[in-house]
């Protein structure tokens, strides 16, 4: 019902009031009915749902949080790493 | 860098970044005072959770509940039965959307409506009924509307093109709910039961698309009043773990707000195009009644008196079946959606009551509790 899917507008026809969205190399067509005039431009990611586009997707918080998420991973494979020196330290068989 | 559509895919799926984050919860939640049981009210979130296998991926004091979030299985048999009627009627043509297609109503489905000789169609957009209407101008085109905040505004300018049009031959029959209601009703409830660690709501995950709509807005009352957390959070499995992340810190850190993990598309203030679309067309009803939870004040809309002309429920009156119908009696569906149970301690869970023949609520949708386990089950 409700997984709605990020695409990215490809055609805009404002007659119509309607947009075309490549969604991973499906094109479909869209109603603008929800979103203010002229908020929706060429290259927009925006969410999809039941036909109509709900939102525009936050560009830079969607990065933000890609960002975020990288340094995560970072930071927990620098502890990984730490934790593997601190283990080989401990390690009984060391040196023999 | 620059965005790409795959990032919006791949970045909040990735497998490092589900574990990273798992990591981080059990670290957090080794200093929670007490276990903390979370609700996700919607049944997307139910669906990713059981997906992608991520109650195996938090420590033990920390549960789902899963909520009532699926429009489709929420359905009530009468309003089933409502729609059913409508399609049996000489020169009607029912639009529905997909999921609605094998809910079960007390004559049968919308399925079985359609093989008995009814007109019915699923749709993937509202907007299709123009079109069939236009194809079809000496039928009487009805729209068996359904969906929470997330789809009310797209009914809305459904109503909205067909008066600007002047089609002739659309109406519609509402069973649009609202959210805040039944996650209120689930809190409250919970004080006529044994007050036991299996049915209390200790914070929820607030669902993605209606927030879009809605704005963050809607769930203020939750920490203010009910002292219970809400993050509003996305359905990929990335979200899905920051989300319960950012619910863990609040216990961990003494703080009950609401917050907003899905911020790419979450604001407070939502969508007000939708929102006005909305509240041009619809008021609150007096209640609507929820399969497995029965009847909840003000969590229903209708269309508004000036708009009755359009309205399927004032047209049709005469035709509606009004009798209230009981819930299967070994179907423990109400128990579910209020925390108290869980799908495999049903006594017909995956015998009876199955994806292909659901009896409960649960079962009717692919994002119902009961379907999710059944489909994922041995993930958990």
């Amino acid at each position: 019902m409700c997984l709605s899917i990020p695409s990215k507008v490809v055609k805009i026809d404002k007659e119509l009031n309607m947009a075309t969205v490549d969604t991973m190399g499906v094109q479909r067509n869209a109603s603008l009915d929800l979103m203010a005039e002229d908020d929706i431009k060429l290259g927009d990611y925006v969410l999809l749902h039941i036909g109509f586009i709900m939102n525009k997707i936050d560009e830079e918080d969607a990065l933000l949080s890609i960002e975020t998420y990288k340094e995560i991973i970072e930071l927990m494979n620098e502890e990984d790493r730490q934790m593997a020196i601190l283990e080989d330290d401990e390690c009984p068989n060391r040196g023999a | 860098m620059e965005l790409e559509l795959k990032n919006l895919y791949d970045d909040f799926r990735d497998a490092d970044t589900i574990k990273a984050f798992a990591r981080i919860i059990k670290e957090d939640a080794k200093k929670l005072k007490n276990p903390i049981n979370i609700m996700e009210v919607c049944g997307g979130h139910t669906h990713t959770i059981m997906k992608f296998g991520i109650p195996q991926l938090l420590p033990a004091n920390i549960k789902f509940i899963h909520g009532p979030g699926c429009p489709v299985c929420i359905m009530p048999k009468e309003r089933i039965d409502h729609a059913y009627v409508l399609s049996m009627q000489e020169n009607v043509i029912l639009v529905t959307l997909g999921d609605m297609i094998k809910v079960p109503g007390s004559n049968g489905s919308l399925q079985d409506a359609r093989s008995k000789g009814a007109d019915v169609r699923f749709v993937y957009s509202p907007l299709e009924c123009l079109k069939i209407a236009k194809e079809n101008p000496d039928a009487k085109v009805i729209f068996f509307a359904i969906g929470f905040e997330t789809t009310t505004p797209m009914t809305a300018a459904l109503l909205d093109a067909v008066i600007k049009q002047d089609v002739k031959n659309v109406f519609l029959h509402i069973n649009h709910v609202t959210v805040p209601e039944v996650m209120k009703e689930l809190i409250d409830s919970r004080d006529i039961h044994v007050d036991s660690y299996n049915n209390k709501i200790d914070a929820f995950l607030g669902p993605s698309h209606v927030s879009v709509i809605s704005g963050s807005k809607i769930y203020e009352e939750f920490p203010r009043d009910y002292n219970r957390p809400v993050v509003v959070t996305g359905f990929e499995p990335v979200d899905v773990m920051q989300g319960i992340s950012m619910i863990v810190k609040q216990f961990i850190e003494d703080r009950c707000e609401l917050e907003i993990e899905y911020k790419r598309l979450v604001t407070y203030d939502g969508n007000k195009k939708a929102q006005e679309l909305t509240e041009k067309f619809f008021e609150k009803g007096d209640l609507f009644k929820w399969r497995g939870l029965g009847n909840i004040p003000d969590s229903g809309l209708k269309l508004k008196a000036e708009f009755a002309q359009y309205d399927a429920e004032v047209i049709y009156k005469e035709i509606l079946p009004l009798q209230e119908i009981e819930d299967h009696k070994l179907c423990i569906c109400g128990d579910i959606l209020r925390g108290m149970a869980s799908p495999p301690e049903c006594t017909i869970f995956g015998t009876a009551c199955k994806p292909t023949s659901p009896i409960g609520s649960c079962m009717v949708s692919s994002e119902g509790a009961c379907a999710a386990y059944y489909k994922y089950g041995n993930l958990i």
